[in-house]
């Protein structure tokens, strides 16, 4: 579905809504980041008719990246139909003519997506652009950009391994539930963005690119194709994601579809009893329809 | 013996600095202040060596310059002019003609610092265990239980109560987190350990008995230290050789015991004759 | 020497205004159909500029926060400060008991936290998800195309199918003991900005108060200082409402609380990383901790970067400020608009004599450097 092409007073918008040197620098960082697996690529990131925090560095992304040929999908919350990944799509569809859009994973080359990375995994014809609040894991131990700059370039990350110490002195657990730190390349340490644990070991071997584009902050850096992606963890206190059993040990399934691979939200409904569905709309539908 | 640091030419000046600097300081002036321009000559021309495993002392009072020169050998300050060799097994390091990040690996895992002050050696918004698993974490140990076991190991040799290991430095006593920056120092077994005045401040008996915990540590481990210190009696403790120093330079080196015995520089003798 | 006499200045600011006025009604020199801003156009197509002044200013009186914005061109920290300014001429005649936000009659609430909250997520007029355009056709709208739009939509609107009750997200949290449980005791009384000084350290009504008509812009920078890293709050929005709140007061007969009007108003609680606290209500079980912001008028920027705040000012007051956005003295002195843009204009009064005095020190003080030099 298109919509009609975007005008501004009679002419038209430039296929991507960005002009072309800004495209080039956006690829250009891309380029440099691709190289450079896990470091933050500063780049002059231009406004967007939607709020910063709402995606506008995965939109530079994807408006840089994206041919007429594209087949898009965009995901907020693993929904196509979140009222975040409407507004994307929707403007997408208008500066873009000629791009068609899906909600099929299977189906798309290129997908913008806010705080997931879907449960079908991912081909090498295949990008991932995923919309990133915060670019920098060290901020919460160091707010002077100046500084982290410095610790990252030595692969300093002592002051954050040690907030893991001491959260699990604390609580006897990592406490970190999303953006969980993750080495890239045996070097640079990154905000995966707000992920959940759950898809961290998508990062890990990934047939797809996988790029994160940083709009407020200014920065894209990415996971290329088959790079290691370790989540930050003690040798003795390993990783681990979300538990989605019950109280008698049960792994949930998801009330719509069954599945119990998938990660799933949680709804409080009106009687205040608890159900689960999967959170990645795509996935929920592929499983209920084979059912 | 082996050297293990070399120290030639080492100087300090803050300001705009004038060439009549040097000869209008020093301890014949009396002064650190150049009357021409206003500028602190903090330490001139500084040389000594440090032999594996013995204790250098650095006496001076106040305004001698006897921190500044540990600070340019921790990297904490920049030196005007000078040289030190580091000698680490069959490496030699030219301190000051490294880069930043070899100066802050040498920190970090060659060298050990405690501070006067704990606000500089200590992170007061950790534990602390976190302190000394911070400096664990920088030599790339990645087991917990191995960390903490060590961490704990590391506050018991330093007579710090277990039951605190996970408390905040800010609720320590003085001497207490002195303690825990000593740990915390040793925690990469450095060959070289700077202390800057580390038993200054504290109650006599605390002081003594952190004293006694160097000693210990430096038969133990034969760590090479430069103690600095105005406390005559902390050198005599704790030093084999010792420079002394007035207004930026050293006015006499040698063997402690001869220094305490037989001061030479009339400024030497002043301070030994108005030790308590 | 004769005496320079200072004169004329009287003249000069009846001159100054005169020349201000003339500014606001310059448009009537430029074609002939030049009309009077009216104080509804601008209650109405300039609702968050109104509701911004009626929250700085402290007091609910939307026309007269119009007219400010009117007598005042445009000039929100000006506008704030006239309506204060009447503020201070009104007399104080009852006070209503603290007012339960659960019946607010809402135009708008969602929640980040939850897909799925009881009563449902009501988007409401937001320009969240709006495209920032130019809208061109605006530029040149004419009143029947003006006039046509709200007609349309009323009639093509479908019935209102609106839940009977919004419950509080927060409840919900509560219930399952992942927040402290509210304290029976805790209903002391508010404290009075308006009556009492600020004396540091401030109970956290105080704090609430200040915040609740602080300068917009000031609220959001300090907050954002701590998304951004200068702090440690982390927040989700567990609920954000907008809507008219009814205000009770009790009937000068027979005492009973009844509705005597309805403001409107934008509520947010944040939920934040939890803690162990052995102090708290909980007995050093782990929970999350609560932000709280809240204002007049429409105005989410305000109310969320308050919450915020308030956490943050929490924690300071409890475990001392690490960052500016937690340090009470900080925060609550320095986002008072009408303070702040006061004493920023001060700076333009004569300063003549303590110059003077500045002047005579640097002279004495460089002769003095001549002699020794």
């Amino acid at each position: 579905m298109n919509a009609t092409p975007l005008t501004q007073g009679g002419n038209a918008y430039n296929f991507g809504f960005l002009d072309e040197y800004a495209k080039k620098e956006v690829r250009r960082a891309v380029l440099k980041a691709i190289a450079i697996p896990g470091y933050q690529v500063p780049y002059a990131s231009r406004e967007m008719p939607m709020g910063r925090g709402f995606g506008t560095g995965g939109l530079q992304l994807t408006l840089a990246l994206i041919g007429p040929d594209e087949v898009m999908k965009v995901i907020d919350q693993g929904s196509d139909d979140s009222v975040n990944a409407v507004n994307l799509r929707r403007f997408i569809e208008m500066t873009c003519p000629g791009v068609s859009t899906t909600t099929k994973t299977a189906e798309c080359t290129l997908i913008q997506s806010r705080h997931r990375i879907p449960e079908l995994p991912l081909t090498s014809t295949q990008i991932i652009v995923l919309q990133v609040p915060y670019p920098d894991p060290l901020v919460v131990v160091e707010p002077s950009e100046d500084k982290r700059k410095t610790m990252h370039g030595e692969a300093d990350y002592s002051r954050l391994l040690v907030k893991l110490y001491e959260d699990i002195v604390k609580f006897d657990e990592i406490t970190i539930s999303h953006r969980y730190p993750t080495r890239i390349n045996g070097h640079y340490v990154i905000d995966p963005s707000p992920i959940p644990r759950w898809d961290v070991p998508k990062l890990d071997d990934s047939a797809a690119l996988i790029l994160f584009g940083a709009g407020r902050e200014k920065k894209i850096y990415a996971v290329p194709p088959h790079t290691r992606a370790e989540p930050l963890a003690f040798s003795d206190v390993p990783f681990r994601v979300e538990d989605f059993r019950d109280g008698a040990g049960q792994r949930r399934a998801c009330a719509r579809c069954g599945s119990v691979d998938s990660f799933l939200d949680e709804f409080v409904s009106d009687s205040g009893g608890k159900t689960y569905q999967c959170s990645d709309s795509d996935w929920c539908d592929g499983v209920e329809a084979s059912a | 013996m082996n050297k293990i640091l070399e120290v030639r030419g080492l100087s300090k000046t803050y300001g705009p600095g004038c060439p009549q600097c040097v000869e209008s300081t020093g301890p014949e002036a009396d002064t650190n202040l150049c009357p021409h321009c206003g500028s602190v000559v903090a330490i001139h021309d500084v040389s000594f060596d440090l032999f594996e495993g013995e204790i250098l002392g650095v006496m001076g009072e106040s305004g001698s310059g006897k921190s500044t020169v540990v600070k340019a050998l921790y990297f904490d300050q920049v030196p005007s002019s000078g040289e030190a060799i580091f000698y680490d097994s069959d490496k030699q390091h030219e301190l000051f003609a490294l880069n930043a990040a070899r100066q802050r690996w040498l920190r970090n895992h060659r060298f050990g610092m405690v501070y006067q002050n704990p606000n500089l050696g200590l992170n007061f918004n950790i534990s602390a265990g976190g302190n000394i698993a911070e400096r664990l974490l920088m030599s790339d140990l990645m087991d917990y239980g191995a960390i903490r076991e060590r961490a704990k190991a590391l506050l018991a040799r330093t007579e710090v109560l277990l039951s605190r290991v996970d408390d905040l430095p800010k609720h320590f006593s003085g001497g207490m987190q002195q303690r825990v920056q000593i740990a915390k120092a040793l925690a990469t077994q450095p060959p070289l350990l700077f202390l800057d005045e580390v038993s200054t401040g504290l109650d006599l008996s605390v002081q003594a008995r952190i004293l006694d915990l160097i000693l210990e540590i430096q038969q133990e481990l034969k760590t090479a230290m430069v103690v600095v210190t105005h406390d005559l009696g902390v050198i005599r403790l704790l030093t084999g050789r010792a420079i002394v120093m007035k207004y930026g330079r050293v006015i006499e080196t040698g063997l402690t015991d001869q220094i305490l015995e037989d001061p030479q520089h009339a400024y030497t003798q002043r301070l030994v004759a108005s030790a308590l | 020497m004769s005496y320079v006499a200072i004169k004329g200045g009287g003249r000069a600011i009846a001159a100054a205004a005169a020349v201000t006025e003339y500014l606001r009604t310059e448009e009537g020199l430029v074609g002939t159909a030049a009309e009077p801003l009216e104080i509804n156009a601008i209650l109405h197509q300039l609702r968050h500029l109104v509701d911004r002044v009626v929250s700085e200013g402290g007091v609910y009186h939307p026309q007269f926060a119009a007219l400010a914005i009117k007598q005042s061109m445009g000039d929100t920290l000006e506008a704030a400060f006239a309506l204060r300014a009447w503020r201070s001429t009104r007399p104080r005649l009852a006070a209503t008991p603290p007012l339960d936000t659960s019946k607010m009659r809402l135009i708008r609430r969602i929640s980040s936290a939850f897909k799925e909250i009881p009563g449902g997520q009501m988007l409401g007029p937001t320009p969240d998800y709006a495209l920032r355009l130019l809208r061109l056709e605006l530029m040149d709208e004419s009143p029947e195309a003006f006039r046509a739009i709200a007609r349309e939509w009323l009639k093509t609107c479908p019935e209102p199918q609106l839940p009977d009750s919004f419950p509080k997200v927060l409840d919900a949290l509560r219930a399952e003991g992942l927040l402290p449980p509210v304290s029976a005791t805790r209903l002391q009384e508010a404290f009075d900005i308006t009556r009492e000084p600020l004396v540091f350290p401030v109970p956290r009504s105080a704090a609430l108060a200040t915040m609740a008509r602080a300068e917009t812009g000031s609220l959001l920078a300090i907050a954002y200082s701590n998304m951004r890293g200068y702090g440690d709050v982390h927040p989700t929005v567990a609920e954000l409402r907008v809507g008219y709140l009814p205000v009770l007061l009790p009937h000068p007969v027979t005492g009973e609380l009844t509705e005597a009007g309805e403001v409107l108003m934008t509520e947010c609680e944040v939920v934040a990383m939890y803690e162990a606290d052995k102090a708290n209500d909980s007995g050093g079980k782990p929970m999350f901790t609560v932000g709280y912001g809240a204002c007049f008028g429409h105005n989410e920027v305000k109310a969320i970067s308050m919450a915020i705040l308030d956490r943050a000012l929490q924690k300071g007051m409890r475990d001392g400020a690490a960052n500016p956005s937690e340090d009470p003295e900080f925060v609550l002195l320095h986002v008072d608009g009408v303070d702040s843009m006061g004493f920023a204009s001060h700076y333009k009064m004569p300063h003549y004599v303590t110059f003077q005095s500045d002047l005579d020190r640097l002279r004495t003080t460089q002769n003095k450097n001549r002699e020794i030099a």
